[in-house]
């Protein structure tokens, strides 16, 4: 019971020193105004980054990579280790992976049951990547500009490139739907939905970029910086982690499902009229 | 472009996808399914056999039952069988028995006729006999009248 007092004591002891560190040291001065970062935030014209040296991208882009990365060494691993141990009487860790292959499977057969097998593949993809890129922002992880400042990677999909390349290559899934689907009257079908790729794009960039101001908001003053951060940064990121994610793949599956159901074959003149 | 839109990156963003969705498709989708679909399917053999064999013991049932059922029918109809036999049985030693007390009857009376019979014959016998007796003596001895008288006056002589 004493050693326990004492490990709280030092613990809160800690944490005093480490604010009072904090408030005594100051910022080191703003390297830009707050419209200014709000500005990079959104457009991301200022503070690019390196790509491998061959050329300079927005953080969003190093961010995709990162998160890309992240879920195919996760997908590797558990390829190597856990499938090959799944027991027909599943653990927790099996249980979750087949929750989650099991819930875009079974959304993309409900939605789609026509052709569901692509479409189960895509939107498992864009849910990891959209859940896991959301998450993404939390970690914090710097990366160095091209004008040797540091940044923090953003979430992938607040920058408008990743946003409009998610919309538009979904779009273009739906597309290759209808015409597996229905031929040219499935392109018919999905051309109908001209605005999809650009509501699905600014759909997508609008919840991660609101996100990300509010977060930027928050952290450019100190004052601010304590406390909040758990509600705005961890719980908000959470759920429009999850509403995003299930917004983007239920709409590509019901507009996949959409446009890749069969039509009814035209009837002949003599059996239209014998039904009339 | 406006907005910072820049096409060189979303053809980027465009391949780090396809590499994700291809990849996330053959290391985890594809495998995961695939081990969904093989226990399903363990699973539906499992309830096909479990069916299969409820079947069969629903028809070995049937046919037990029906066979229960004949045996019954058979036992009924042994049963009845023999209770007509018992009464057959029972009505023939009756019948019988019957017969049997008719003939003892009968031949009792038949007996009974003949020793009544044979008892007049040796009464009439023994009455002859005894009448030829008497008459015998009679005949030998002296005049009946006086020996009665004589026999009357002794006795006479007794009360006095």
């Amino acid at each position: 019971m004493k050693q326990h007092q004492k490990g709280l004591a030092l613990w809160l002891l800690a944490i005093l020193l480490l604010l009072a560190g904090a408030l005594l040291t100051g910022s080191p001065g703003r390297s830009e105004s707050v419209q200014e970062a709000m500005r990079d935030a959104v457009l991301h014209d200022v503070n690019q980054v390196g790509l491998f040296g061959l050329m300079e991208v927005n953080p969003g882009m190093i961010s995709a990579f990162v998160v890309t990365a992240v879920l195919l060494i996760a997908a590797v691993c558990i390829r190597c280790f856990v499938i090959p141990r799944f027991h027909y009487n599943p653990g927790k860790l099996q249980l979750l992976l087949e929750e989650w292959v099991g819930l875009f499977d079974r959304m993309a057969r409900g939605d789609s049951p026509h052709r569901c097998k692509f479409l189960g593949a895509y939107i498992f993809a864009a849910g990891a990547y959209i859940f896991v890129g959301t998450l993404f922002e939390l970690l914090g992880i710097q990366a160095i500009t091209v004008h040797g400042h540091s940044v923090t990677l953003p979430a992938p999909l607040s920058d408008v490139n990743a946003a409009i390349a998610m919309g538009t290559l979904s779009y273009l899934v739906i597309l290759s739907g209808g015409i597996a689907g229905n031929g040219v009257k499935g392109v018919g079908k999905t051309l109908k939905e001209f605005s999809l790729p650009i509501s699905m794009s600014f759909r997508l960039f609008g919840a991660l970029l609101s996100g990300l101001l509010v977060t930027e908001l928050v952290y450019y003053y100190i004052s601010l910086s304590f406390v909040l951060p758990v509600l705005v940064g961890v719980l908000f990121t959470l759920l429009h982690a999850l509403v995003q994610t299930y917004v983007l793949t239920m709409l590509v599956s019901m507009y996949y499902g959409e446009v890749s159901e069969p039509g009814e074959p035209k009837l002949k003149k003599s059996h239209r009229a014998d039904i009339i | 472009m406006p907005l910072n839109i820049d096409f060189q990156q979303i053809l980027l963003h465009w391949m780090n996808l396809a590499i994700l969705t291809g990849a996330l498709y053959f290391l985890l989708y594809k495998p995961v399914k695939q081990f969904m679909s093989k226990r399903e399917e363990y699973y539906r053999q499992l309830d096909d056999q479990a069916a299969q064999k409820l079947a069969e013991a629903e028809r070995v049932h049937a046919e037990y039952q029906a066979k229960m059922d004949q045996a019954d029918e058979e036992i009924h109809q042994a049963r009845v069988k023999a209770q007509q036999s018992i009464q057959q049985s029972t009505e023939d030693q009756l019948a019988q028995a019957r017969e049997q007390a008719r003939q003892i009857v009968a031949h009792a009376q038949t007996e009974a006729e003949n020793s009544r019979e044979r008892v007049l014959r040796e009464s009439q016998r023994e009455l002859r006999k005894l009448a030829a007796q008497a008459t015998k003596k009679l005949a030998f001895q002296a005049d009946p009248f006086d020996q009665f008288l004589d026999l009357a006056e002794e006795e006479e002589e007794h009360e006095e």
